[in-house]
Formats: structure tokens, C-alpha cells, sequence
């Protein structure tokens, strides 16, 4: 096959397109996360994060989080179309800081937590699901 | 989409006071993301629950705020400390404005 510049061209914009993609993903979590933290920096430690290895099936993937100490705890999808997951705010009568849900997760991806401690700090903790099936429908 | 939902928790009817209390609820609900399209490739508008809230006696227990990343079914398990014998208020805020509320009530003896 004999390289036109046409061709050339056409190949460059598909090669730059598919290594765009992803940041962009990347950069609307790390967006999302930023809006939680205030842009503050994240510690590690002090924040379990519990999340399958591997999810048969992604609209029901079980997780739970716990980090003892903390007021609130945000969970981000970096691989689905829309990061953010949820936010748990916890109160006076909150009898641990944990708590677990089923979520959605689009594919195989990092899932990432974020806790806001009570001195105002934020910890991280990130966790890689392989997802066979994914769970975003379209 | 407020037909059919239903809210079911599992609360203890008993507790010590000051005791931690595991609390878990399910409310059926087809948490519609926005995201998926029908036959005709048209998007399905969003449809969530978008806030669940556990109370008891005024004092907030867990305020979540909820993404289209929810599955189906919204699940949630969490612990509460019972102080006192009261009730334990569960509150959940759909997008299209209705509000799904169920009580249990707690016993200190």
C-alpha cells in the first residue's frame, strides 16, 4: 500500500483521536474530584476502599468505603461517561464511617475514592475493576 | 417516574443506647442514567433518584447525594447510633420532585 498524504494525514487525526479520548475521560474525573477536594492535595491512608477485582456484570457492582474519621466520602468512576458516583455525607448519629452501594461502571477502569477527614484533609484511594460486561446501556 | 416505587429497610427493633445499629435500604427504582438510547436511537431522558437522607429523631444519620452511576434499585447499607428510643426517618428526592419517606421505629430497653 502506498502512503498518500491524504492518507497520511487521515491515519494522524485517527492516531491522535484515540490517544485524546482517554485524557479527556481522565481529565473530567480529575475535574470532579477537584471540585470535591477545592483542589487541595490528597493524603493516602486511613481510607478502605472495598471493590470486586473483577464485575460479571457492570450495572451492579457492589462497593463499600469506610474511613474512620472522616465527614464525608465521594466515589468517582474515572472510565464512565459521567465521573462522579456519589457522595456520602455522614452526621452526628453516623455509628461508623462506612457505608456500601451497588454503582454502574461503563468497562474495566480505575474507581477512586476521596475522603474529606474532620481536620478538613482529604485522603485517596483508588481501586482497578475489571468489568465483563459493561453497564451504560446506548 | 413514581409509579411503583417501592421503599423497603431493615432496621433493628431493639437496640442498646449509645449502640452502633446496622441500617440497610433498598427502594426500587429504575434509576434511568440519561445515558442509554430506545429502538429508534432516541436518549431516554434521565430519571434518578438524586438524595436519600436517614434521620433519627432530627439528628442526620447519612445524607448521600446520588449520581446517574447508581444502579437500578438503589442499595444502601450504613451504620447509626441510637441514643435514645425514637424514630428513624428515611427520605429519598426523585428528579421529577417526589419525595419517598418511610419511618421504623426504635426501641432503647
Amino acid at each position: 500500500m502506498e502512503l498518500t498524504r491524504r492518507g497520511a494525514i487521515a491515519l494522524g487525526a485517527g492516531v491522535a483521536a484515540t490517544l485524546v479520548l482517554p485524557i479527556r475521560a481522565m481529565a473530567s474525573a480529575d475535574a470532579a474530584i477537584a471540585e470535591f477536594t477545592g483542589g487541595a492535595e490528597m493524603g493516602e491512608g486511613g481510607l478502605e476502599f472495598i471493590t470486586p477485582e473483577i464485575a460479571e456484570n457492570g450495572n451492579t457492582v457492589p462497593i463499600e468505603v469506610r474511613a474512620p474519621g472522616a465527614t464525608a466520602i465521594a466515589v468517582f468512576a474515572t472510565g464512565n461517561p459521567t465521573p462522579k458516583v456519589a457522595t456520602f455525607n455522614f452526621g452526628p448519629l453516623a455509628g461508623a464511617q462506612r457505608a456500601s452501594t451497588r454503582i454502574r461502571l461503563a468497562g474495566t477502569q480505575d474507581v477512586v475514592a476521596v475522603a474529606k477527614m474532620a481536620d478538613g484533609s482529604f485522603v485517596r484511594a483508588s481501586n482497578n475493576v475489571k468489568v465483563t460486561i459493561g453497564g451504560c446501556g446506548g | 417516574m413514581a409509579e411503583g416505587v417501592r421503599a423497603r429497610v431493615k432496621v433493628p427493633g431493639n437496640a442498646t443506647a449509645g449502640e452502633s445499629v446496622v441500617i440497610k435500604t433498598l427502594i426500587s427504582h429504575p434509576m434511568e442514567s440519561g445515558q442509554r438510547k430506545d429502538s429508534d436511537g432516541n436518549i431516554i431522558p434521565r430519571s434518578i433518584i438524586h438524595r436519600f437522607v436517614c434521620d433519627f429523631n432530627g439528628q442526620n444519620v447519612i445524607d448521600v447525594k446520588m449520581e446517574p452511576a447508581i444502579s437500578t434499585n438503589p442499595y444502601f447499607e450504613f451504620e447509626a447510633t441510637i441514643p435514645e428510643s425514637g424514630d428513624m426517618h428515611f427520605t429519598w428526592y426523585d428528579d421529577d420532585g417526589s419525595v419517598y419517606e418511610k419511618t421504623e421505629t426504635v426501641t432503647v430497653g
